[in-house]
Order: structure tokens, then sequence, then C-alpha cells
């Protein structure tokens, strides 16, 4: 048998990218505890659409937590008051029964707020775009074993690529950074033998991108670390550095001749 | 990929300009400590005052001093440049904001802490460093009956104070110095003054604790084998041992 809970919510309501938005207060009447935030926020929709009214705009997609597309900040917190998940895998029974649930947009300079809850995260894809790639022969597969990769770095080679690009590490920052999801993305690359003809290239290609879409300066607060969805650590930020500044002093793409 | 931009303006650069000139700071606390404690010695300043002479026409102590100087410039300077570039990172901040839930204060307010450390320099370079470059200090000269070695001091006259000499005459060592232990003396017999000393060693107590291992992630330095060590003297060293030493000195010579 699951509760039943009445909430009060304060959601960010902003019609378009142009105009100023403002906190709108709605009722989120006879929630089941067993429902995902997300389906919570279906039924108020359903109760908004019912009125006439629009119906507010969030991000999702998978709903299972791998896609990266649901944001929202929680009552403070990036993906809600628990850690380690993203908000389609937050349930209502983290809350109770008469709260009231502040919903935000992330807020950054380099995610504008698009409708309401939804931001843009194009910077992201520019920052991919940058260097966060492999180049690969055309032509038949290889034999997967051909190149010898050891456990220990395949493992954390698969820890970084566990980012999912939700833009929680940027949400949480007090810096706005997103020094996290950009460690994550070299590190995937820079641990693994595929990665290397691009490594260095990539690391201040990547970098520059970050720069230039108006992230924040990374301050070592940690915050990012504790909410991101998938645990990735801030070693890959030293990483990051290692591989930004070590190309810079000792690696400039320029050829001695 | 096309070719890069300059290191020093990139966010990591100008990180690792603020983590150079933070640890440097860092090791100068230590020099500067280990100096400071002759303060403790009850000989009514001799060591403290030829040890200050020292640092103060030594070529090379005096041209590490000079980048000590450009450092906390340097430091001060990219604390605000990084502080105006993150806070417009973020034009619009929460309603509701829970930074607990997932970082230490002292983290998120490293430009509060620093800014208590720079008005605590403004006035410590006032207090000790202008007025002993200043011809402000008291002098005063100690004999030193070289056979029993027994020391007795009486303060002079600017008159007869014309350089700092060491001279022995007739089994009498002769030092004459400019009295900057007098001037700790007399400056940390006001409480407004310990009690901001006090405050500002709190303040740097936090800062390093966040700074010191902060600057080692900056260089990129974050090794699973040695990072406990780096945690270990960030706290210990230069969040407990450093200011509690530092904080001591005021209170020993507004106490005893
Ligand atoms: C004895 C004096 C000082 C020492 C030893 C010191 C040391 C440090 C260290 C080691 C860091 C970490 C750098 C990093 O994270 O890479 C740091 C960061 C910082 N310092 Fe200082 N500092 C001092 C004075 C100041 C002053 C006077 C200010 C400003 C008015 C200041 C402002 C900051 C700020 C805002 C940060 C944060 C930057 C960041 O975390 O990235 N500091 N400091
Ligand atoms: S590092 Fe974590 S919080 Fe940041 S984008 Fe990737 S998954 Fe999301
Ligand atoms: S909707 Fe895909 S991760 Fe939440």
């Amino acid at each position: 048998m699951s509760a039943h809970m009445n909430l009060t919510l304060k959601v960010w309501r902003q019609k378009n990218d142009k105009s100023k938005g403002q906190f709108v207060t709605v009722q989120a009447n006879d929630i089941a505890d067993d429902m995902s935030f997300l389906e919570m926020l279906d039924i108020v929709n359903d109760e908004l659409t019912r009125k006439g009214e629009d119906p507010i705009y969030f991000d999702h997609d998978c709903r299972e937590g791998i896609c990266g597309m649901c944001s929202l900040v929680i009552n403070g917190r990036p993906h809600g008051p628990k850690y380690g998940i993203t908000t389609c895998q937050l349930h209502m029974r983290s809350f109770h029964d008469g709260q009231t649930i502040v919903i935000e947009p992330w807020r950054a300079a380099a995610f504008p707020v698009l409708k309401d809850l939804a931001v843009d995260r194009t910077s992201f894809d520019r920052i991919q775009q940058a260097g966060g790639y492999t180049n690969v022969n055309t032509g038949g597969a290889q034999d997967a074993n051909n190149i010898l990769i050891p456990k220990r770095i395949a493992d954390e080679a698969f820890e970084s690529a566990t980012c999912i690009g939700c833009g929680a590490c940027v949400a949480a920052c007090k810096n706005a950074s997103a020094m996290l999801f950009v460690s994550a993305k070299i590190s995937q690359f820079a641990l693994l033998p595929q990665g290397q003809t691009e490594r260095y290239e990539r690391a201040q290609a990547m970098v520059d991108q970050m720069d230039a879409e108006g992230f924040g300066n990374c301050t070592n607060t940690g915050a990012c670390e504790a909410e991101c969805p998938k645990g990735i650590k801030l070693t890959n930020i030293a990483r990051m550095n290692r591989e930004y500044l070590g190309a810079k002093l000792f690696r400039e793409e320029d050829i001695h001749g | 990929m096309s070719k890069s931009k300059p290191v020093l303006s990139s966010s990591i650069g100008k990180k690792l300009i603020m983590s150079l000139t933070g640890l440097f700071l860092c090791m100068f606390l230590i020099v500067h400590l280990i100096g400071n404690l002759q303060l403790f010695k009850d000989d009514a300043g001799l060591a403290f005052n030829k040890y200050a002479y020292f640092m103060t026409h030594f070529t090379p102590i005096k041209v590490v001093s000079y980048l000590l100087y450009a450092s906390v410039i340097i430091h001060v300077i990219y604390a605000i440049v990084i502080s105006l570039k993150n806070k417009a990172a973020r034009p619009i901040g929460y309603a509701s904001y829970d930074g607990s839930a997932n970082s230490k204060w002292n983290s998120r307010n490293m430009g509060i802490l620093g800014t208590v450390i720079l008005v605590f320099l403004a006035t410590h370079m006032s207090n000790f460093w202008w007025k002993y470059h200043n011809d402000q200090t008291p002098y005063i000269e100690y004999r030193t009956d070289l056979s029993t070695g027994v020391t007795t001091h009486q303060e002079i006259q600017a008159a007869d104070f014309h350089d700092y000499s060491i001279v022995s005459e007739n089994g009498v060592e002769i030092v004459k110095a400019r009295d900057l232990y007098k001037q700790v003396d007399y400056a940390f017999k006001n409480v407004g003054l310990v009690a901001l000393y006090v405050i500002a060693m709190a303040a740097l107590a936090f800062h390093l604790i966040h700074g010191f291992q902060s600057a080692f992630q900056t260089v990129g330095f974050n090794h699973k084998r040695y990072i406990g060590l780096v945690q270990f003297i960030g706290v210990w060293v230069f969040g407990v041992i450093i200011p509690i030493l530092f904080a001591a000195m005021p209170l020993y010579f507004y106490f005893r």
C-alpha cells in the first residue's frame, strides 16, 4: 500500500529564453509515494492541461538514469535530495505530506533557460565536438582484443565514460564550472591507447571550448563530485589539469624543424 | 582541432597561477614561523633583532622577499579575476541553495577568508615592516661580557645609533640594533590588534585547510598513494600547527 501526499510546488516558470521568469506556486495533490518525481510532474501537468493552462516544461527522455536529459534543482540540490541518482530515479517517498518543494532549472550563463525548467545544454555538445572523439580507420572492425589494455586502466576509463552529460556538476558548482564533465570526457580517451593520437590536442581544444562557453573556474569545492549521479571522481579533474598543462608545457602541437 | 589559446588566458592556467603563488606563500609561512619563534626567547630580543637584521639585509633573502610581495599581489589579483569570472558564470542564482549538502564551508568562502588575511597583512606590514624600514622603531644596545656570558641591555637614542653593528672591545661584545622586539612587545599590548591577529590566523587556518590540498589538485597531483599525506599536511601542519603558533605570539606578549 502506498501512502498519498499533498505537496506545494514552487516552480520556475519562464515563457522563453527572452522573457524574465518567476516562481509560480502550484499544488500537487494525491501523489503516491511510489511515483517518480517526473511522474508527479506529469500528474500536475495533466491537471494544468485540463484547466487549459500551459503545462510545466521540463526535460526528460529515458526515465531510467542513462540518457542525461532530466535535470531540475530540487530544494537547492541538483537531481534532488538523494546522492547518486538522477531526477527521473528520484521517488516521492523522499518527500513528506505537506512539504513545499522548490523546483528550479540548472543555473549557468552557459545553460540559458529555454522554457520553464528546461535549459539549453548544447554548450556541452560543442565542447564534445571540439575534441571528444577519436579518429578510426574505416573498413572491417578490428578484433576486440587486438590492443591489450590492463584491466585497471580499462576500468578507470570506463568509470569516466559513465558520465551521461546531464550537467548536474555545473548546476551544483558555486562557480558553474564544467570541469567535472570535461575532465570525464578527456579522461575516457586519455587513458586508452585508442585515444592517444589526438591526446594533447584534445585536452587543449576541449578546455578552450569550455572557457569560450563561459563556464566558471573550478575552485575544488567538490560539490560536483558529491552531486554527480554517476559518481564521476575529482581525480578526473586532476588528470585533465595534467593533460592540459602537460600539453602546454611539453607537447605544443608545433613540430621541430 | 586548431591551434589553441595561450596557457595563462585559460581557466586552468589562471588556477595554476593561484596554486603556485599560494604554495609559495605556504613555504614562506614555515620560514617566517621558525624565525619568529625567537620571540619566545627570554633575551630582551637579542636573537630576534639579529635575525630581523639578517632577513632584511642578506641579498638572496631580499630577492626572495620581493618574490613574496609579488606573489601576494598576483595571488590577490587572480583571486579577483577568477571570482568575477565565476560570478559571471551564474548571473541568476538559486532561490533555494543548500551548499553544505555537497561542499565544505571554507571551500566556498576562500575569497572572504582571503580578504580577512589581506586586511591582516596590510595591518601587519604597516605595524612592523613599515616601521622597521622607516626608522620608526626604538634602538637598543646589548652588552655581553664574553667571559661570564652575561648580557645587559639598554635603550639608546637615535643619535647614538648609526647602523646595526657588532663590536668587541675589552672582552665585551656590543650589539646595536633596531629594536623590533620592543615594537612587537608594544604593539601586542593593544587588545584590538591581538584580536585581529587571532581572527586572521583562524581565517588562515581555514583558507589553508582547503587551499593546500586544492593547490595540489590544481597542478594535477592527486595520486591515491600520496594524496592522504598531502591532506594530512594541509590540515595538521598548515591548518592547525602553524596558525596556532602564530596566534600564540600576540597572546604571549599580551598576557606575559
Ligand atoms: C599567507 C597568505 C595566503 C596563502 C598562504 C594562500 C594560499 C592559498 C592556496 C594554497 C590556495 C589554493 C590554490 C588552488 O586551489 O589552486 C589559495 C586559494 C585562494 N586564495 Fe589564498 N592564500 C593567501 C592569501 C590570500 C589572500 C590575501 C587572498 C585574497 C584577498 C586570497 C584569496 C584566495 C582565493 C579566492 C582562493 C581560491 C581560489 C581557488 O580555490 O581556486 N588568498 N590560497
Ligand atoms: S560529470 Fe556527472 S554531473 Fe557532470 S555531466 Fe557527467 S554525469 Fe552529469
Ligand atoms: S530522463 Fe534519462 S537520465 Fe533521467
